[in-house]
């Protein structure tokens, strides 16, 4: 027989003892690993709920930058680049550019390397007229399309060209028409064929109603409108959509063009889109400043469960070593007699020292590992994780467990060090006089 | 051989010294069995365990065999009791969560005598509980728990035996065992030194040590 299984044999069979000792050190080891883990799920939460709403914010933010590239494409453009002679008084009240430049400037602006700030470079010609056939008076646009890029790639269009041969009429046109359909007149339909100063034009786009001068607007291919007002080579504004941060940028804007094409000037026009655009960022900004409350709050709410995570563990380890150590004490004051026999028996002090010590180590050891696991598994069982976030994410590192294990011996022997002692010093001849 | 010269011990108690040992001095040889007798306080418990080495004496030299005791520390008697002294008690003083012969094999704890276990069987066979010996104490009579304390107290084959009362719980027949295999250790060459009130018991021995007042009379 040797001391362990006298060791083994006693644990066994002082089972209310045992069971006690594992209890303290489970609740202590289970309290340490389960606070880690609820901290862990507490990060867990606080990023998912940080992605969600930077996920929130993205879409939100798409949605706005879609609605607003609709928008300022319904409002024709940001920028307009008119003659430099244009006045502006006539331009506001007529509500088009009289006055004229070379169509070539197009070419000059979408070949220059320079140009960086514009996205959509349209030319046109604009003139009111009266459309005689119709007897009405209408703005008349002529379009070539965007001007494609010599240096940098191009995006999507947002606006067609009208090809040869077609007009595209407003929607207040459209509808006064009288287009005859046998003996009964009616509104003009795609694919009618009308005629306009004279020469006969197929209808290949009506627009919805928009309520501007676009309702009142025909628009035609720039080179057509050309011949037929013969301003060959003559356009009277360029739209310029899209610019890269337009509302804030606009002297650069206008340094840039102008230093290209300096017979011209520069007029910001998308009075709606800045509203929208200053509407976005404020959004913009108002999510992060949320998103960073957010996080603010969080962190103020963890370092407080942080505190008191860092008061209750260190006292729940107290209590459960000073609970240890009246377990081992009282386990001493059962066993003086068997002290006594033992050491009657020749067993020496270290021998003593090691019976009580072991088994506080063993206690320490097993408890530790069945505290630790109950510990995890309550843990994991009440905290709420995130969708995505697996268990094993919540978990505390490895090392931390494993230092968790080999501490938790550490200790249950401290706390046991002084009953041990006690023991070990008892005198066998104090005992058994007694006896 | 137990030898006790001069040996004197007091306690404290209530503030008073009470000699519980004042000059006994006695000699056992080998093959020697001896009680001792005196009404209770006088002492007999003390010199038992002065003799095991339990107790150190005020004044005085106990000898075992060649060792004198006093010289040793509290842990080199502890290793020279257990290869050298066994001991009977009257309350057995097993340990009550390990069977008969972890009991009995609880002597050689301290010696990690590999032959040791065979000699228990051995023991515990001679003393007629070969068929007991995964049995704890509590499932064995008053005569058994001591026959196995005789198992344990002989296991390392001591040179002395030291027993206090040891018959003090038992019925005759199971007391005639024990005296009977003190007698028979005694015949190997043993020296056993047993406390009793019990007369009859004393009368088994060859020597019987009168004691009062912490001397021999």
């Amino acid at each position: 027989m040797s001391l362990t299984h006298l060791l083994f044999k006693e644990i066994l069979h002082r089972k209310l003892n045992t069971g006690l000792s594992l209890l303290s050190v489970a609740v202590a080891a289970g309290f340490l690993v389960g606070s880690v883990v609820l901290l862990n799920a507490f990060d867990l939460r606080t990023e998912a709920l940080i992605a969600e709403k930077e996920a929130e914010m993205r879409t939100h933010m798409a949605e706005m930058e879609d609605s607003m590239r609709k928008s300022m494409k319904k409002m024709g453009f940001n920028v307009l680049i008119l003659p430099a002679d244009q006045s502006l008084g006539d331009f506001y009240a007529e509500n088009y550019a009289e006055k004229t430049m070379p169509e070539a400037y197009a070419e000059t602006l979408a070949n220059a390397k320079e140009v960086v700030t514009i996205r959509h470079l349209l030319p046109m010609l604009q003139r009111k007229l009266e459309w005689p056939e119709a007897k009405r008076k209408v703005l008349l646009i002529g379009v070539r399309g965007e001007m494609a890029w010599a240096h940098r790639d191009n995006m999507k269009p947002i606006l067609k060209p009208v090809p040869e041969g077609t007009l595209a009429l407003g929607y207040e046109l459209a509808r006064g028409m009288e287009i005859r359909d046998g003996d009964e007149t009616r509104e003009a339909k795609v694919g009618d064929t009308v005629t306009f100063l004279g020469r006969e034009f197929s209808v290949g786009a009506l627009h919805p109603e928009r309520g501007t001068i676009d309702d009142i607007t025909v628009w035609m291919d720039l080179d057509e409108m050309q011949a037929i007002l013969d301003m060959e080579g003559r356009i009277n504004c360029m739209m310029a959509l899209e610019c890269k941060c337009a509302w804030a940028n606009l002297p650069k804007i206008r340094k840039e063009i102008q230093s290209i094409v300096p017979d011209t000037q520069v007029i910001e026009v998308a009075g709606k889109a800045l509203a929208r655009a200053e509407a976005r960022t404020a959004v913009e900004e108002g999510h992060k400043k949320a998103i960073a409350t957010k996080k603010e709050e969080r962190a103020a709410l963890k370092r407080k469960r942080e505190e008191l995570i860092g008061v209750l563990v260190p006292l729940v380890v107290a209590a459960c070593a000073v609970w240890v150590g009246l377990l081992a004490f009282n386990n001493v004051r059962e066993r003086r007699i068997e002290i006594g026999i033992l050491r009657t028996l020749g067993l020496r002090t270290s021998h003593i020292l090691f019976v009580f010590l072991a088994k506080s180590a063993m206690f320490g050891l097993a408890g530790a590992v069945v505290g630790i696991a109950v510990g995890l598994a309550i843990a994991l069982g009440v905290t709420e994780l995130p969708g995505q976030a697996t268990a094993n994410a919540a978990l505390p590192p490895l090392a931390f467990l494993t230092a968790a294990v080999l501490l938790a011996p550490i200790v249950t022997v401290l706390a046991s060090w002084v009953p041990s002692l006690m023991a070990a010093q008892q005198d066998p001849a104090v005992v058994l006089r007694q006896d | 051989m137990l030898q006790l010269t001069d040996v004197a011990k007091r306690y404290s108690a209530t503030g008073k010294q009470v000699a519980a040992l004042d000059g006994v001095s006695m000699h056992l040889g080998d093959g020697e069995f001896a009680a001792v007798q005196g009404p209770s306080g006088c002492g007999k418990t003390t010199l038992l365990l002065i003799c095991g080495g339990l107790l150190t004496p005020d004044a005085g030299t106990v000898v075992v065999g060649d060792t004198q005791l006093s010289t040793l520390s509290a842990d080199q008697r502890a290793r020279f009791r257990a290869g050298h002294i066994g001991f009977v008690f009257q309350q057995f003083h097993l340990i009550p969560y390990l069977s008969l012969l972890d009991n009995v094999l609880a002597a050689a704890l301290p010696l990690r005598d590999p032959q040791a276990r065979q000699r228990a069987r051995g023991l515990i066979e001679q003393f007629g509980l070969g068929d007991r010996i995964h049995h704890t104490p509590a499932e064995l009579s008053a005569g058994e728990c001591q026959r196995v304390g005789l198992a344990r107290a002989m296991l390392n084959s001591p040179d002395v035996i030291l027993a206090d009362e040891p018959t003090g719980n038992l019925d005759p027949e199971s007391g005639e065992v024990v005296l009977q295999a003190f007698a028979d250790f005694a015949s190997r060459g043993g020296t056993v030194l047993m406390v009793t009130h019990n007369r009859d018991a004393a009368q088994r021995a060859r020597h019987v040590v009168k004691m009062r007042a912490g001397r021999i009379e």
